[in-house]
C-alpha cells in the first residue's frame, strides 16, 4: 500500500464513499440539508398515539412511512433501510444484494410491546399473569412476534438485504451508538479485515413507554407549544431534550479501494477516540474529564492538533447538563480559541435521535464540510451567560470547514467522538 | 500485525456456583447440574443459588441501581478481574476496553399484570396506559432494563472506564464480542479487553419472547446434544461469563499468567437453509481437525443440534463433547463466553492441548472458537 494511502500512524487512511440520512425534516440528503440550513424543525405534535396527560407531547417522530400500525423494530429496519438504499447507492461499491464488507449498526433494544402483549392476553380470564401470556404463546398462534422482538432481528434483516458479509454487529452505547458504529467500521478497516464498510444508526422508537420512561428521568423538555422552539441547545431556557427519530447510514472505503475504481470520495474519517464514565448512570463526571479525553484522543488518533479543527458538531441535546458539560469541556480542549470556533447542534431542528444521533450528525458533518456551509443552533434566543460560545445562533453561515469533532455522549457513561475531514492530515 | 491473544482471567456464575471449580467438576460428573423443574413449570430453569453480590458490588445502592442481569454481569465481571489479578490496578483499569454481549428488557412484572388487565376494561386504553406507566414505572427501572447500563455499571462498580461497547442480538452477540475484542488485540488495537456476558433465566418475560417461537423445551430435562423435533428446545439458564483478553506480550509484562491461549474466533451468519449450519461450521473450523476436546454452547434447538452435531462428526471425530446447556443452561447472551471460559479452564486444568468452542444461535448466528494451552 503506498503512503498516500496511509495515516500518520501508518493505518490505512478511511474515505467515506456514500451517505444516506432520513429525519423528521425528510428523506434523502437533499432534502435534510436545505431544511437544516434554513433552520427548519421536523419537531411536531405526536400523534402516533394517545398524549393525554403526558408531561411532553411532542417529538420529532418520523411518520408515513406505513400504512398500518407497526412495532418500533419494524420502523427502526425501515428507516435504516431507506438511509442505507441511498448511502450504498451512492457509493455505486458491489451490486445490489451483494456488498463487500461487514455492517455495524446501532440499533435501539427492541421487547415485545404493549399490543402484542395485549393479543396474549386476550385468552385471559380475570386478571392477567405473565403464567397466562406464556400459555397463550405456548399456543404458538403468533411466531412472528419472536423474530420481531429478537435484538439482532433488524441488523440482521438489513444484512440480508444489501447481502454484507460475515456476522452482522448490534450494538448499543446509548446515545452515542451511531458514533460507535461508524468508529466500528474504521477500526475493521484499520485492521485490514474489509476494504469497506456499512455502519448505520437507527431509531424508530417514539412509542408511549419510551417517551415516559426519558420523562421519568426528567430529560425531555416540557416546553411543547410551540413544539418547533422545544429544543433550544445552549440556551439558558433550555429544559431537556425532545425525542428524534432517524436513521443515517455511511459506506466507508479504504482510500485506497476508493482510488483504485475511481469512486467519489465525499470525505474522511480521520480520528475517533471513546472513554468510559464510571461516575453515575445517567450523569456526566463533574469534571468533564471522559469528555475531554474522548475529545484529545480523537483528535490524536487523527494526528491533529486542537487548532485543526474548523467547527464542533456538538451533542448538545438541549438538556441543562450535557450543555454545560459539553460546553466546558470543549473549552478545556481548545481552550481560549473555543470563543470563536463555531459550534452547533443539530439537534435543535431533528430533536435527538437517540440511537442514530452520532451517524445523523456524521452525514450532517461531512454535508458541512461539503457545502461549505455550518447549520444553525436554532431556537437561540436566551443565551446562557455560563456558555460564552459561537453556537452559529439561528441562521446557518457559510464557512470553510475542512475538519469537524462531531460529539456523541451516552447513558451508562458512553463518550464517543469522531473526527471528519475534507482530506488526509 | 497480528499479535498473540491469551486469556488471563476467568469469571464464571451460574447454577452451579462461581469460579471454574464447580464447572470443572460438573463436567467430570463430580456435581450434578442443577434444575428447578417446578418454578417456571412447564419451563425447567438452571436457577443461580444465593449469591452474596456485597463481595462483588460493594454498595448496596448499586446493587439496588441493577435488575438480576446487571447484578449477575457486574459480579462475573468481577471475578474475572481477580481471576486476572487487575482488580487493584486502578490505572490499568481506567484504560481497559470493554465489551458486553447483552440483552436487557427485564420487566416488571407485576406492573405490567395488572396494567394489561386494566386495558381489557379501559374506555380509553391509550389514555390509561399513559396514566399508568406514569403513575405505576419506577424511574430507573429503564436504566436496570438498558442494554448498555451493563457495561454501564461495570464502569461504575468496578472503575473499568475504557472504551465500552454492548453487542445485542442474543447468542451470537456474544460470539461477536469475543471475536471483536480477539480482533482489536490481535491487530494492536487494545491491550487488554473484559468481554463477556451475562442472562437471568429466572423471568417469564424472556421465556414470553422465546415460547412465541416455540423454541423452549418442556417437560423432561435431556442432554442437550440429544434433543430432536420429538423432544427439544432451550432450557435456560442464569449465568455471567467474562474473560479478560490481553495481548501475550502485555500478560508477560505485567507477571500475569496466561491460563489459556485465543487462537482465533470467527463467526457468520447463514440464511439457515438446510445444511447451512454444517457447512459454515465445517468451513470456520479449517483443515485442522483432530481436537480432542469441544464446548458446544448449542442452545438445544432441534435444527441447530442435528446440524452441529453433523458438523462436529467431521470436525472433532471422536472428541469429548461438553455441551455447557447440560451444565448451567443455555445462556442466550452469555452462551458462548461461557463455553470458551469453560474451554479456558479445562486447558489450564490439563484437559487436553487444544479445545474447540462453537457457537449456533437458536435462530441466527453462527461461531467458531480455537483454544490451546498456554
Amino acid at each position: 500500500m503506498s503512503s498516500a494511502h496511509l495515516d500518520p500512524s501508518g493505518r490505512p487512511l478511511v474515505a467515506v464513499t456514500g451517505l444516506g440520512v432520513v429525519t423528521s425534516l425528510g428523506q434523502g440528503k437533499a432534502d435534510n440539508w436545505s431544511r437544516l440550513t434554513v433552520g427548519h424543525s421536523g419537531i411536531h405534535r405526536i400523534t402516533r398515539f394517545p398524549t393525554k396527560g403526558l408531561r411532553t407531547t411532542i417529538a420529532g417522530t418520523v411518520d408515513d412511512l406505513f400504512d398500518r400500525s407497526f412495532a418500533a423494530p419494524e420502523l427502526s429496519e425501515k428507516l435504516a433501510l431507506i438511509a442505507a438504499e441511498e448511502a450504498v447507492a451512492q457509493s455505486g461499491l458491489g451490486r445490489p444484494g451483494d456488498f463487500p464488507g461487514p455492517l455495524f449498526m446501532a440499533v435501539p433494544p427492541v421487547e415485545l410491546e404493549w399490543v402484542q402483549k395485549q393479543e396474549l392476553a386476550a385468552s385471559s380470564n380475570g386478571d392477567v399473569t405473565y403464567q397466562a401470556l406464556l400459555a397463550d404463546a405456548a399456543q404458538h398462534r403468533h411466531t412472528a412476534y419472536h423474530a420481531m422482538f429478537l435484538f439482532g432481528s433488524v441488523a440482521g434483516h438489513i444484512a440480508d438485504h444489501f447481502g454484507t458479509k460475515g456476522s452482522p454487529i448490534s450494538l448499543s452505547t446509548a446515545c452515542s451508538s451511531g458514533a460507535t458504529a461508524i468508529q466500528m467500521g474504521v477500526e475493521a478497516i484499520r485492521r485490514g479485515d474489509t476494504e469497506a464498510a456499512l455502519c448505520i444508526g437507527t431509531d424508530g422508537s417514539v412509542q408511549a413507554e419510551s417517551l415516559i420512561r426519558f420523562s421519568l428521568l426528567s430529560a425531555l423538555s416540557t416546553q411543547n407549544d410551540p413544539p418547533t422552539a422545544a429544543s433550544k441547545p445552549f440556551s439558558k431556557n433550555r429544559d431537556g431534550f425532545v425525542m428524534g427519530e432517524g436513521g443515517a447510514a455511511l459506506v466507508l472505503e479504504s482510500y485506497q479501494s476508493a482510488r483504485r475504481r475511481g469512486a467519489a470520495i465525499l470525505g474522511f474519517v480521520l480520528g475517533c477516540g471513546e472513554k468510559g464514565d464510571g461516575f453515575h448512570r445517567t450523569r456526566s463526571s463533574p469534571d468533564g474529564r471522559p469528555a475531554i479525553v474522548a475529545m484529545q484522543q480523537a483528535l490524536a488518533d487523527a494526528g491533529l492538533e486542537p487548532d485543526q479543527i474548523d467547527y464542533v458538531n456538538a451533542h448538545g441535546t438541549s438538556t441543562p447538563e450535557n450543555d454545560k458539560m459539553e460546553a466546558m469541556s470543549c473549552t478545556a480542549v481548545f481552550g481560549e480559541r473555543m470563543g470563536r470556533l463555531p459550534i452547533s447542534s443539530n439537534k435543535s431542528m431533528v430533536g435527538h435521535t437517540l440511537t442514530a444521533a452520532g451517524a445523523v450528525e456524521a452525514v450532517f458533518s461531512l454535508l458541512t464540510i461539503a457545502h461549505g456551509r455550518i447549520p444553525p443552533t436554532i431556537n437561540y434566543r436566551e443565551p446562557d451567560p455560563n456558555i460564552p460560545l459561537d453556537v452559529v445562533p439561528n441562521v446557518a453561515r457559510d464557512a470553510a470547514v475542512r475538519r469537524v469533532i462531531s460529539n456523541s455522549f451516552g447513558f451508562g457513561g458512553q463518550n464517543t467522538c469522531l473526527v471528519f475531514a475534507d482530506s488526509p492530515a | 500485525m497480528t499479535r498473540e491473544v491469551v486469556i488471563t482471567g476467568i469469571g464464571l456464575l451460574s447454577s452451579l456456583g462461581e469460579g471454574v471449580a464447580p464447572h470443572i467438576e460438573a463436567v467430570d460428573g463430580a456435581r450434578a447440574p442443577v434444575i428447578d423443574a417446578a418454578s417456571f413449570a412447564p419451563y425447567p430453569v438452571h436457577p443461580l443459588g444465593a449469591v452474596e453480590y456485597d463481595r462483588q458490588i460493594p454498595k448496596k445502592s448499586d446493587q439496588r441501581q441493577m435488575e438480576p442481569w446487571q447484578r449477575i454481569g457486574v459480579y462475573a465481571a468481577g471475578l474475572a478481574l481477580d481471576s486476572a489479578g487487575i482488580k487493584s490496578d486502578a490505572e490499568a483499569k481506567d484504560r481497559m476496553h470493554v465489551i458486553v454481549a447483552a440483552g436487557g428488557g427485564e420487566r416488571d412484572h407485576a406492573v405490567d399484570a395488572q396494567i394489561l388487565t386494566g386495558l381489557k376494561t379501559a374506555a380509553e386504553p391509550g389514555v390509561f396506559l399513559n396514566e399508568r406507566l406514569l403513575s405505576d414505572l419506577r424511574p430507573t427501572l429503564f436504566l436496570a432494563q438498558l442494554s448498555n447500563l451493563l457495561a454501564g455499571n461495570i464502569s461504575i462498580v468496578h472503575g473499568v472506564t475504557g472504551p465500552s461497547r454492548t453487542f445485542m442480538g442474543e447468542e451470537q452477540a456474544g460470539v461477536d464480542a469475543i471475536r471483536i475484542a480477539h480482533a482489536r488485540i490481535a491487530a494492536g488495537q487494545a491491550d487488554m479487553i473484559l468481554v463477556g456476558g451475562s442472562y437471568n433465566a429466572e423471568r417469564r418475560d424472556m421465556m414470553l419472547l422465546y415460547e412465541l417461537g416455540g423454541v423452549m423445551l418442556t417437560g423432561d430435562v435431556v442432554p442437550t446434544l440429544s434433543r430432536d423435533a420429538g423432544h427439544g428446545g432451550m432450557v435456560t439458564g442464569s449465568v455471567g461469563a467474562f474473560l479478560v483478553l490481553e495481548a501475550a506480550h502485555s500478560a508477560r509484562a505485567r507477571g500475569a499468567t496466561a491460563q489459556a491461549r485465543l487462537d482465533s474466533v470467527v463467526a457468520d451468519r447463514t440464511r439457515r437453509n438446510p445444511a447451512d449450519i454444517v457447512r459454515t461450521l465445517t468451513a470456520m473450523a479449517g483443515p485442522q481437525t483432530g481436537v480432542p476436546l469441544v464446548v458446544s454452547a448449542s442452545s438445544g434447538v432441534p435444527a441447530c443440534v442435528a446440524e452441529e452435531k453433523a458438523a462436529l462428526d467431521a470436525i472433532a471425530p471422536g472428541a469429548d463433547i461438553v455441551a455447557m446447556g447440560d451444565l448451567t443452561g443455555h445462556a442466550i447472551e452469555a452462551a458462548f463466553p461461557a463455553a470458551v471460559a469453560l474451554a479456558a479452564a479445562l486447558l489450564q486444568a490439563g484437559r487436553g492441548r487444544e479445545a474447540v468452542v462453537t457457537g449456533v444461535g437458536h435462530h441466527r448466528g453462527e461461531g467458531l472458537a480455537r483454544l490451546s494451552r498456554a
